[in-house]
C-alpha cells in the first residue's frame, strides 16, 4: 500500500447510525417506545416513571420530575438558582453562544444545565443536584461547574450526604478552557469533601459522558446507574471514528461498565428512591 | 533535508530552495552572486518575521503538532541531569504514551512525568501519539504519588491531542482515571509546575496538568476539544473538515497562551524563537529551565498547608457567570 493509499483509507470512517431512541415521549394517548416500536400507553407510561412498559427502556427524565422521583414531597429547596452563564469568550460559530443559552432556556425552562439544592429522602436531608439533559446536552460550562462545587461546599460544611444525578455530553465547548477547569474545580471540591466521611452517591443517567464522567460523577463513595444507560469517556462516534469499526451493541452501556468493575451497581428507576434511601442508611 | 513543510510556510521554503540553489551555482558562475545571495538572504530573514511573527490560532495548533518539535523526552535530556525512567502503573502495563522517572533540576530532585509523543511514524505508533489509556494516566498518578511520599516536587510535560478514545480505553475506564488524576493532584502535598510543550487537547491533558505553575509554549494550545472535533460539531461534517472552519474553530475556542494568559488561566508564556521551538530548540530549553527553576524557589517557600491552600482556590476562582 502506498502512502497516499494509506491516508484514503485512513479517512473512510465507518458511517454511524443515529441512535433510535428519541429524547422526549411525544404528547398523545398512545406512542412508540423508540426503543422497542411497540404501541405504549402513555398513563402506563408515565405512571411507570417514564420506563417503557414493554421494554423497560429509561426514557430521559427532566430535573423536576428527577426532584419528584427522588425527593419527599415538597421537601426540595433550591440553592442559586439564578446563576446563569456569562459568555466569557464571545463565542460563535454558525450560532452564537448566546443565542444556544436563550434557546435552551426556552426549550427546558431552567437557567442551567443543573438544578442544586438540599431535599429529604425518606425524611434525611441531603444536599441534592440534578443535572438536565435538554439544556445544550447537559454540558458543563461554569455555571454547572460552580453550582457542583457549591453544592459540594454545602454538604461538607453542614455535614450532610451529597447525591448528585449525573446526565451530560460533556465540557460545554463554547466556553472553551474555563469549562475544561470545572472538571478541576469540582474534583479539588470532592478531594476536600472525601476528608470527611459524609456519604456522596452518584447516579450516572443517560448518557454520562466526557468532562462530567472524567470528574465528580465518577469519583462518588458509590456509583450508581440506570439501566442500559450510555456511560462512558469518549462518544460513540468519536470511537468509531478513531478505530473504523462499528462498536458492539451495548458498549458503554451500564450493564458493561458493571461487568468492567466501574460502577457499583444499576438499579431501576423504580427501586432508586429506596435504594439511595437503604444506601444512605448504611453510610450515614 | 526532507523536512515537514507547513502551509503558511511554504513561501518561505520556496526563497529558501532558490537560495540553496544559488549558493549551489555560485562558485560556477562568471559573474558574482554575492549581491544576489544577500538580497536573497535579506527577503528571507523578512519574510520569517512577516509570517511567523503574527500566526493565527490555527497556524500555531498547526505548529503546536509539527513532528520536528521537540518531545517530552527532549525536555527531559536537556534540562535535567541523571534521569531514571520509571515504568508501569502496576495494575495492567506500561503505557508508553506517558514517560516519567527521578532527575535533577540543578541540585534538585524531582519527579518528571509527561506525554510522549514520537516525531516518526514508528516512534508514532510505540507512543501512540502521546495519547495515553487508562494504565497511561494511572502510571503518571502512581509516580505523582510515590514524589509526594518522598517530598520530590513534580515536573510534569503536557503534550497530547488528547486521552485515547477506544473500546480498551473505555472498557479500563478512562473517565475514571482522569477524574482520579484531578482529584488526587489537587491534594498532593508537594509543588506541581506544569508546562504544555505542544498539544493540550482536553481531558488527557488536564490528567496531568493540574498544578501550582501552569506555563505554555508561545506556540502550544490548550483547549477542551480540538478545533477539529468542535468545527465538526458545530459546522456538521463536510463544511467542518474545510481548514477554514478549523481555522474558525481555533480562534473561537481562545485556545492560545496569550488569550489562556489574558484570562488568567495559566501563569506564564514561554517565547519559542521564529518559526517555533524546533529551529532553535536550546532556545526553549533554556528559557524553560529558568521558569522552572525559579517557580520551584518561589513554590518551596510554601508550607504545604498554604501550597494547598493556594492550589484550591487558584482552581476554585476558575469560571465566569453571573449571579442575580
Amino acid at each position: 500500500m502506498s502512502i497516499t493509499e494509506w491516508f484514503k483509507a485512513k479517512n473512510k470512517y465507518i458511517p454511524v447510525e443515529k441512535s433510535g431512541t428519541r429524547l422526549n415521549i411525544p404528547d398523545g394517548i398512545w406512542s412508540k417506545c423508540a426503543a422497542c416500536n411497540e404501541i405504549i400507553f402513555q398513563k402506563e407510561v408515565v405512571r411507570n416513571f417514564k420506563v417503557c412498559p414493554k421494554c423497560n427502556h429509561h426514557f430521559k427524565l427532566t430535573a423536576e420530575e428527577r426532584v419528584n422521583l427522588l425527593l419527599d414531597d415538597g421537601s426540595f429547596v433550591e440553592f442559586n438558582g439564578g446563576m446563569i452563564s456569562n459568555d466569557p469568550l464571545d463565542f460563535e460559530i454558525s450560532k452564537s453562544y448566546r443565542v444556544s443559552l436563550n434557546q435552551a432556556q426556552e426549550i427546558s425552562g431552567l437557567k442551567e444545565a443543573i438544578v442544586t439544592g438540599e431535599g429529604k429522602i425518606d425524611d434525611r436531608l441531603i444536599i441534592f443536584g440534578v443535572m438536565d439533559f435538554r439544556f445544550i446536552g447537559g454540558s458543563m460550562g461554569s455555571v454547572v461547574g460552580e453550582k457542583v462545587t457549591r453544592a459540594i461546599e454545602k454538604a461538607l460544611e453542614e455535614n450532610l450526604p451529597l447525591v448528585l444525578v449525573c446526565s451530560s455530553g460533556g465540557a460545554r465547548m463554547q466556553e472553551g478552557m474555563f469549562s475544561l477547569m470545572q472538571m478541576a474545580k469540582t474534583s479539588a471540591a470532592i478531594a476536600r469533601f472525601k476528608q470527611k466521611k459524609n456519604p456522596y452517591i452518584s447516579i450516572l443517567t443517560n448518557p454520562t459522558t466526557g468532562g462530567v464522567s472524567a470528574s465528580f460523577a465518577t469519583l462518588a463513595d458509590l456509583i450508581i446507574a440506570e439501566p442500559e444507560a450510555l456511560i462512558g469517556f469518549a462518544g460513540p462516534r468519536v470511537i468509531e471514528q478513531t478505530i473504523k469499526q462499528k462498536l458492539p451493541k451495548g458498549f458503554q452501556s451500564a450493564e458493561l461498565m458493571l461487568k468492567h468493575g466501574m460502577i457499583d451497581l444499576i438499579v431501576h428507576r423504580k427501586d432508586l428512591k429506596n435504594t439511595l434511601s437503604k444506601l444512605l442508611n448504611f453510610l450515614y | 533535508m526532507a523536512r515537514y513543510v507547513l502551509d503558511f510556510e511554504k513561501p518561505i521554503f520556496e526563497l529558501q530552495r532558490k537560495l540553496d540553489l544559488l549558493k549551489k551555482v555560485s562558485p560556477l558562475e562568471k559573474t558574482d552572486l554575492t549581491a544576489e545571495i544577500e538580497d536573497l538572504e535579506h527577503k528571507i530573514e523578512k519574510l520569517k518575521v512577516r509570517i511567523y511573527s503574527h500566526l493565527s490560532p490555527w497556524e500555531k495548533v498547526q505548529v503546536s503538532r509539527h513532528p520536528d518539535r521537540p518531545k517530552t523526552l527532549d525536555y527531559i535530556n536537556n534540562i535535567f541531569t541523571d534521569f531514571i525512567e520509571i515504568h508501569g502503573d502496576k495494575l495492567f502495563r506500561d503505557d508508553l504514551s506517558i514517560i516519567g522517572g527521578f532527575g535533577f533540576l540543578n541540585d534538585v530532585k524531582v519527579m518528571i512525568v509527561g506525554h510522549q509523543k514520537g516525531k516518526n511514524a514508528k516512534e508514532n505508533i510505540l507512543y501512540n501519539f502521546g495519547s495515553p489509556h487508562p494504565e497511561g494516566i494511572r502510571k503518571a498518578l502512581r509516580l505523582m504519588k510515590l514524589a509526594e511520599k518522598f517530598s520530590l516536587p513534580v515536573i510534569s510535560f503536557i503534550d497530547t491531542a488528547g486521552a485515547y478514545p477506544g473500546i480498551e480505553a473505555e472498557e479500563r475506564g478512562q473517565a475514571l482515571a482522569i477524574a482520579s488524576n484531578l482529584m488526587e493532584m489537587s491534594a498532593l502535598k508537594v509543588p506541581i509546575i506544569v508546562s504544555n510543550i505542544g498539544e493540550g487537547g482536553s481531558g488527557g491533558a488536564l490528567a496531568l496538568g493540574l498544578g501550582d505553575k501552569i506555563f505554555m509554549l508561545e506556540n502550544s494550545y490548550y483547549s477542551v476539544i480540538s478545533p477539529e472535533g468542535c468545527a465538526s460539531i458545530l459546522l456538521k461534517s463536510e463544511n467542518g473538515d474545510s481548514s477554514k472552519a478549523k481555522a474558525e474553530a481555533s480562534t473561537a475556542l481562545k485556545l492560545t497562551a496569550d488569550e489562556l494568559l489574558e484570562r488568567g488561566l495559566i501563569d506564564g508564556i514561554i517565547r519559542e524563537p521564529l518559526g517555533g521551538a524546533h529551529h532553535n530548540p536550546s532556545e526553549v530549553f533554556v528559557e524553560l529551565k529558568q521558569a522552572l527553576v525559579s517557580s520551584l524557589l518561589e513554590l518551596k517557600k510554601l508550607s504545604t498547608n498554604k501550597l494547598l491552600e493556594k492550589r484550591y482556590n487558584r482552581y476554585r476562582k476558575m469560571g465566569v457567570f453571573i449571579e442575580s
